[in-house]
């Protein structure tokens, strides 16, 4: 049992432990010396390397994967949160209807998606801009599901009442109340909508042409494909990986308790 | 139930439930409409078109018409987008049970020790999930690419030449990126709900004399049912979405087509070929496929669960 264990470790840590030892080394050591132990350190050099490579761009796909993922995430999880609660409290008329095709959106694929959401915003004009990623992002069936079985669960009705009583309106119940109440499914809702957009390729790739509204997802493996006829771009592509892992893999070691504590609520009731 | 009773009590509460409701529904469904309803829409509409030409022999300007189910045949017709499915079908019948055996066993095996190593390890085993696929492929690809990779320099010393990217091998290869991709989040899934089980079960359990692996396979195991419904359904739909992971890979070997998968067909139609018209179709027949194999599994499990009962 402990040998399955440690080799799972192993597994999972091996590639990760290549990619730090292969980040500190220069073109040459990467190719010419042997992948898992350190041969020429130039650590140092090879990051400040990532940074400057024509003219800083990997600042700005740093910063709009930080953009798309934050703001992309946040809006998302607010909409969810207000429609998973109607869903949840509230009887009306089609209630029903929309959470079938809720459903049906957490079952398409987003890749599905992706071209018939390029072809329909490259006629309206809206491809190659902020919005072609961010307007998608914005939207988890995912997350309403999960908000709705929450607010099920953790928002008494007894509470509501008591605010309508005492001549709270609608809004200010949601904004003061709801909104606390649900906290622990708003952060799993938006840790998975942040990793969602952050890990997305598909959607900015067919989206976006001009390279200064790239996420890191899709600037490094431009780096990679380029790197046929500019050699240095290998190392730069090594580099670039080790640094664009390291928010999101300490951001996974922090928050997996997090994590944990939401993901039962979202389990199929088969 | 109680809870229902009680929203109807606040429907006599409020003036005009539905008027609340729809307001808050309406900012995620009109967003909805636009990014998922519109572009199916618009997509169907445009697979039904093409450019017609006009003048003698053709060779006059094009102009868009209708084209009724051409694309789809034409679609359909075509070996390499027909052989994508066939290819991420085999692809799935072997990555999923693979990748949810593993998350499975490691996360009954972490469920059995001491909080303080179950978390270290679990932390390791999750890591990967916060690599993103593309991320994740580029470092495979060195470590599959002789010269580099260690793996093959290893390999070879001890008389092994094993050839990751080869005509065989790749699918394989790309299989096992995903698998460290995305073993680590279902392992936690499965975690999160072995941890709502109620302790007295396996206390009772011990008590009855249960070994521990009588206690996972007889006990943990059907309770965990609901989370490995949902992390099929989710490994299912990402199996169809397969597409990262072979693009990137796809310099490397010649052995990676430009219709590898039917993703990477669509969208090789559309920015490789100009044919908008047709990867509509391709991209609505993919959604279709996509749809029926998950609510199909869905209600396969269902209905077992209901006969078992």
């Amino acid at each position: 049992m402990v040998a399955l264990l440690t080799i799972a470790a192993l597994y999972f840590l091996l590639p990760v432990y290549w990619l730090v030892v292969a980040s500190t080394k220069s073109s040459a050591g990467l190719f010419g010396s042997f992948g898992l132990w350190f041969s020429d350190s130039q650590w140092l050099h090879n990051l400040s390397q990532v940074f400057s490579y024509d003219d800083g761009v990997f600042w700005n796909w740093t910063w709009n994967s930080f953009l798309y993922a934050g703001i992309g995430g946040a809006l998302a999880t607010l909409l969810a949160c207000a429609a998973g609660y109607a869903l949840a409290v509230y009887r009306f008329r089609g209630r029903e209807a929309v959470f079938k095709v809720v459903l049906a959106g957490v079952l398409l694929p987003s890749t599905a998606l992706a071209l018939p959401l390029y072809l329909l915003f490259s006629e309206v004009g809206l491809n190659n801009t902020y919005w072609a990623v961010l307007i998608p992002s914005m939207v988890s069936p995912f997350g309403v599901y999960l908000c709705r079985i929450y607010a099920e669960a953790a928002v008494p009705m007894e509470m509501l009442e008591a605010a309508r009583v005492d001549g709270a309106g609608e809004l200010r119940i949601f904004n003061t109340l709801v909104l606390r109440t649900m906290t622990p499914a708003l952060v799993t809702v938006f840790l998975f909508q942040f990793v969602g957009i952050w890990n997305n390729y598909f959607l900015p790739l067919v989206m976006l042409s001009d390279d200064h509204k790239y996420p890191l997802t899709l600037g490094l493996t431009t780096w990679q494909s380029q790197a046929d006829r500019h050699p240095e771009l290998y190392q730069l592509t090594v580099g670039g990986a080790f640094l664009s892992i390291l928010p999101l893999a300490a951001a996974m070691l922090v928050l997996q308790r997090f994590w944990r504590s939401g993901l039962t609520q979202g389990s199929v009731k088969g | 139930m109680s809870s229902n009773d009680l929203a109807r009590g606040g429907r006599r509460g409020t003036a005009r439930p539905d008027r609340a409701a729809w307001g808050f529904l309406l900012p995620f469904v009109a967003l909805f409409l636009f990014v998922f309803v519109l572009p199916l829409g618009y997509a169907v509409y445009e697979s039904l078109l093409k450019p017609i030409r006009s003048g003698p022999l053709g060779l006059g300007p094009a102009t868009i018409g209708f084209a009724g189910l051409d694309n789809y045949t034409l679609a359909l017709q075509q070996s390499d987008f027909l052989g994508s499915f066939g290819r991420v079908l085999l692809f799935g019948i072997v990555q999923v049970p693979v990748m949810l055996l593993l998350a499975t066993v490691l996360a009954l095996v972490l469920d059995t020790l001491s909080q303080r190593w179950a978390g270290i390890l679990r932390a390791a085993y999750f890591l990967p999930y916060g690599v993103p696929g593309v991320i994740a492929s580029i470092l495979w690809g060195f470590l599959y690419v002789p010269g580099v990779s260690p793996l093959v320099d290893l390999l070879g010393r001890i008389g092994l030449a094993p050839d990751f990217l080869g005509y065989h091998g790749v699918l394989w290869s790309i299989a096992n990126i995903v698998i460290w991709e995305f073993t680590g989040y279902n392992m936690l899934v499965i975690v999160a709900q072995l941890k709502s089980i109620p302790q007295e079960l396996y206390e009772a359990a011990r008590i009855d004399g249960a070994s521990s692996w009588q206690t996972a396979v007889r006990i943990k195991l059907p309770l965990a049912r609901p989370a490995l419904v949902l992390t099929g359904v989710f490994s299912i739909i990402g199996t169809l979405q397969l597409f990262a992971e072979p693009l990137v890979i796809k310099p490397l070997t010649s052995s990676v087509t430009s219709a590898y998968t039917p993703n990477l067909a669509a969208y090789n139609e559309a920015f490789a070929n100009n044919n908008i018209y047709l990867a509509a179709a391709e991209s609505v027949i993919l959604a279709l496929v996509a749809s029926v194999l998950s609510f199909g599994f869905l209600s396969l499990v269902n209905r077992k669960e209901r006969g078992a009962r």
